[in-house]
């Protein structure tokens, strides 16, 4: 272990190395899944293994040391030695609720598809729990390759989780959404490799906060970009997501749109920031720009769909489009408000899906039309609907709305112009939100044979809703946590915004 | 004479064959070569650490001949076990069918070991002499795999041609056909016209084998006509030798010799680029496979042409795993096509249903030549990107970046075919106890190679 490393990582202290069992538990369980038969004990092993992980991390939550300023839990053993590749994990306040959020999804990804799936069972949860390894290992990975294989491996349980259960456009979207990323994938491959060859390792920490040549750090910003816009998705770069989020199944768009959209902004925190500050800072005010055309563009064309998911699915680019404008606000309130943004977003919008996908088991049908008027018909669900919905477009008292005060604060700070069009585009978010509210509630007045909420759904949505309010009404136990890993990443950088 | 017990044994066998063949007796061939091939593996295997010299020098055994010999023996093994089904080869021919395929395995041993141009001459030719009489057998002839053994005939003649034209230029330079020589005199002219027209004519030869642009052309009519097993060979053990030749002969070059590097950069990039271009209309399996290996010659040729000792070990980690995610494709290939057809995209339909642990291996194996982490295809990728970077090379490697996305499109065809597609009538295939451990192994050794390079990637620094 280099001395260098020391000065980042806080070695695991806990008698079993925590990172890698929350790490390699779901794959665990995904391979003893193949052996299995019968769909009943394939379904109930699945959520097991899925469950338990989320006490582990409540556990790892339990002993995150919320004041310390390094990498916690580290794990290091050494995998490729001549190339100066490691095995390195460890978490901060960036990741400890985004690993949370995906542990608390997955064996609500889980639930949602008891029913709804009905064929190849066994291939969807081994899907899942897959897909579940390679985002704990994305969030946790400290060593640049260890990070690309997990980024890259969850490409092909996602690719499957579309192809195979998706809607009748399924070959379309699940390609589109393969190369699209694998297209940013490569270029990140290339700057990792570029990173590599200065400072001759893979560590991801000993990367960080060196001073890199100028165009250098342009280079590798742009590769690194090029990567994570496409998987936020940025403005331009988003054309992939409603293709892939419509024809997903319900389980495949709540893992979509609640973490993998996250690993692009993780990505831009945790790489493009710290790696390079200079190329970060020169680059700010396109990337707000974007931004800013991100969140108006979601906001018109949410306001024309008539799919359910469709809108749920354009709403993400706009609400991802507030966590890019607080990262590259670059003020320390931008950046709390585009975690903020991330966790809320993970959580609102997976609920949104879960919503849909309720509906969509009952009508077969994701037409808002089809589906409208379901106030008398379903109380329960339109109860959640609706929490989450004015949850969506940051109705005071509801989580998102904590996420983009802050964002707002930090990017009035630095540009004003910015802030009053993200304050339009906040504008546009209420008024297609409660347009589907309304119509979904009051739409048609019609007797139809639906039955409301069953108890297995309402366990999966009442942990996100009470999150909606929790968050909402005293977000300061959240800010906190996140807090002292902000203000570090802050003061580290200030030599670079001046 | 201990010392070369694994060319003795291959030797050995195909002299079994050849006797096999004159009598009438047909009965349990396969299995007796299967037990010789494992024998012959474990004899290469235990032969690793072998070193000396023969043949006043022309001949040698070091670390890096006994590990090709190693793979070369593991994957003609490999190519034996395969060839299980007894419908692809007229049942007549079927031992010399295996004699011709130990003979060409023992020109390719005699390869590597080679260390002076006329024993690499000869050594070449008596692997690709027996590869032209086995190309057109075939059950059910037709004139498309006469037209394949005619090609590879004639193409491979010319091939050769040209390559002993550029070694009589080395001759000249040097007036000594040992490589050793050569290594002494040559890098001197690397900067002049003479020295970098001696090695790249040369290299043609390679180049044949390795199917890299601009010799590349036979690759896909070969791959088509040949039988499926015959295709499987062609396509993997060959080009283990080829590489390593490439290897020895890319060291007499040296750094200076920058028109030589620039032209196999560019070498490379149209290799690659053109190779996935074209292989991204392909609807015969075979032929998809064969772009797929253009491209990926000009994949391998990114760790020679870093001229380092990172590069070579690099290249020699791509060509190991190459061997191993091709042999898996062709392998469900030839499970799937009970007739010894060839295989076209729509057959895959529906094979996750009817076979998964066959759409598996094909999936694992599809993605491995994409080079999606963490199978072995991803691993030596990011070698060969690390070894050409750190040269100087930045533009190949994103070339080869741009190249990984455009070629994941029809591998992923593959695994779309096979699992995202319903088939009309979806009877499953039975696979038997050696089809299925078969397909474990693969399994195996793709993510294997993936996940933990350090010892072999170690031993192959060791050996360049």
């Amino acid at each position: 272990m280099t001395t260098a490393l020391h000065k980042y990582l806080i070695m695991n202290t806990l008698s079993f190395p925590i990172l890698s069992v929350a790490i390699f538990l779901p794959l665990a369980g995904a391979i003893l899944l193949l052996f299995m038969r019968g769909e009943r004990s394939i379904k109930v092993t699945a959520l097991i293994t899925a469950i338990i992980n989320f006490p582990l991390s409540l556990f790892l939550f339990s002993r995150f040391d919320v004041g310390a300023d390094r990498f916690q839990f580290g794990e290091f053993i050494p995998w490729v030695p001549s190339y100066n590749i490691n095995y390195i994990l460890g978490i901060d306040g960036i990741t400890i609720f985004l690993i949370l959020l995906t542990t608390l999804l997955a064996p609500l990804c889980i639930l949602c598809s008891w029913t709804a799936i009905e064929r190849r069972v066994k291939e969807f949860m081994f899907c899942l729990l897959i897909m579940e390894t390679a985002m704990i290992g994305v969030f946790c990975a400290l060593d640049f390759i260890l990070f690309y294989v997990f980024w890259e491996a969850m490409l092909i349980p996602m690719y499957l989780l579309i192809a195979i259960w998706g809607g009748p456009r399924k070959d379309y979207a699940s390609i589109k959404f393969f190369i699209y990323t694998l297209f940013g994938s490569v270029f990140l491959l290339v700057a990792i490799i570029a990173v590599y060859l200065v400072t001759n390792t893979f560590s991801i920490p000993d990367a960080m906060f060196r001073d890199y040549d100028f165009t250098f750090q342009i280079w590798v910003f742009l590769a690194f970009a090029i990567a994570f816009a496409i998987k936020v998705p940025m403005f331009p770069f988003h054309t992939w997501l409603p293709a892939a989020h419509t024809e997903a199944p319900t389980a495949g768009s709540v893992f979509l749109a609640s973490v993998l959209l996250k690993m692009g902004t993780y990505g831009f925190l945790r790489f493009c920031l710290p790696v390079t500050p200079k190329a970060s800072v020169f680059f700010a005010p396109y990337m707000i720009a974007l931004s800013v055309i991100g969140i108006i563009y979601g906001g018109f064309v949410c306001l024309s769909q008539t799919d359910m998911k469709k809108l749920i699915a354009y709403s993400s680019v706009a609400h991802m489009g507030f966590a890019t404008l607080g990262i590259f606000s670059l003020t320390l309130f931008g950046w709390e408000g585009a975690l903020l943004q991330m966790l809320n977003h993970g959580v609102t919008t997976g609920a949104l899906f879960l919503c849909v996908g309720v509906v969509y088991e009952r009508t077969h049908s994701r037409e808002i039309y089809d589906n409208a008027g379901l106030g008398k018909i379903m109380p329960v669900y339109v109860g959640f609907f609706g929490l989450f919905s004015i949850s969506s477009f940051a109705f005071p008292g509801t989580n998102n709305f904590v996420g983009e005060l802050y964002v707002l604060i930090g990017i009035f700070s630095q540009n004003k112009l910015a802030g009053f069009f993200s304050i339009v585009g906040a504008l546009l978010a209420a008024a297609y939100m409660l347009r589907l509210l309304k119509q979904i509630v009051w739409g048609r007045e019609d007797k139809r044979a639906i039955s409301d909420m069953n108890a297995r759904e309402v366990i999966y949505l009442l942990p996100l809703a009470l999150f909606v309010i929790w968050m909402g009404l005293f977000p300061r136990p959240f800010v906190q946590v996140i807090e002292k890993t902000l203000m570090n990443l802050h003061s580290q950088m200030n030599i670079f915004f001046r | 004479m201990i010392m070369i017990l694994p060319e003795l044994s291959m030797l050995l066998f195909s002299i079994v064959f050849l006797f096999l063949s004159l009598g009438r007796k047909k009965d349990g061939i396969v299995l007796l070569a299967k037990s010789l091939s494992i024998i012959i593996f474990g004899i290469s295997l235990a032969g690793v650490f072998a070193s000396g010299e023969l043949f006043s020098g022309a001949y040698r055994l070091d670390l890096f001949s006994q590990v090709f010999k190693a793979i070369i023996a593991y994957g003609f093994c490999l190519v034996i076990f395969i060839l299980d089904r007894q419908n692809e080869v007229e049942e007549a021919y079927f031992p010399e069918y295996i004699m011709f395929l130990g003979f060409s395995t023992l020109g390719l041993m005699m390869l590597v070991s080679s260390v002076e141009l006329i024993s690499i001459v000869i050594a070449l030719e008596v692997s690709s002499y027996s590869l032209y009489v086995i190309v057109p057998l075939r059950k059910g002839q037709t004139n498309i795999q006469l037209e394949a053994s005619v090609k590879y005939l004639f193409f491979g003649a010319i091939s050769t041609g040209i390559m002993l034209f550029g070694m009589s230029y080395m001759y000249g330079i040097v007036k000594s056909t040992f490589l050793n020589d050569i290594l002494k005199v040559l890098p001197g002219f690397m900067g002049q016209p003479i020295g970098v027209f001696a090695l790249i004519l040369t290299l043609t030869g390679f180049f044949f084998k390795l199917s890299l642009f601009p010799m590349h052309f036979w690759a896909p009519d070969i791959y088509e006509g040949a039988s499926n097993t015959t295709t499987t060979f062609i396509a993997t053990v060959p080009k283990i030798g080829a590489a390593a030749l490439l290897i020895r002969i890319t060291m007499l070059a040296n750094a200076s010799g920058v028109q030589f590097i620039n032209l196999l950069i560019v070498l490379a990039a149209i290799s690659m680029t053109f190779g996935n271009l074209v292989g991204l209309v392909q609807k015969d399996v075979k032929r998809l496979l064969a772009y797929s290996g253009i491209a990926h010659a000009g994949y391998l040729l990114m760790g020679v042409l870093a001229l380092s000792k990172d590069g070579y070990a690099s290249a020699i980690y791509y060509i190991t795993v190459y061997l191993f995610m091709n042999l898996a494709c062709f392998y469900v290939l030839v499970v799937l096509s009970k007739d010894g057809r060839n295989i076209v995209l729509d057959d895959l339909v529906g094979l996750s249903k009817r076979a998964p642990l066959l759409a598996f291996t094909l999936a694992v194996g599809a993605f491995s030549l994409a080079g999606i982490p963490p199978t072995g295809g991803f691993t030596g990728k990011l070698f060969l990107f690390m070894s050409a970077f750190r040269e100087g090379h930045l533009t190949i490697v994103i070339i080869a970046a741009v190249n990984t996305a455009i070629s994941i499109f029809y591998y992923l065809n593959l695994v779309r075919m096979s699992y995202s597609k319903e088939a009309e009538s979806a009877e499953p295939i039975q696979l038997t106890f050696n089809e299925k451990a078969l397909c474990y192994i693969f399994i195996f050794l793709v993510l294997y190679m993936g996940v933990m390079p350090f010892g072999l990637l170690d031993i192959f620094r060791m050996a360049v």
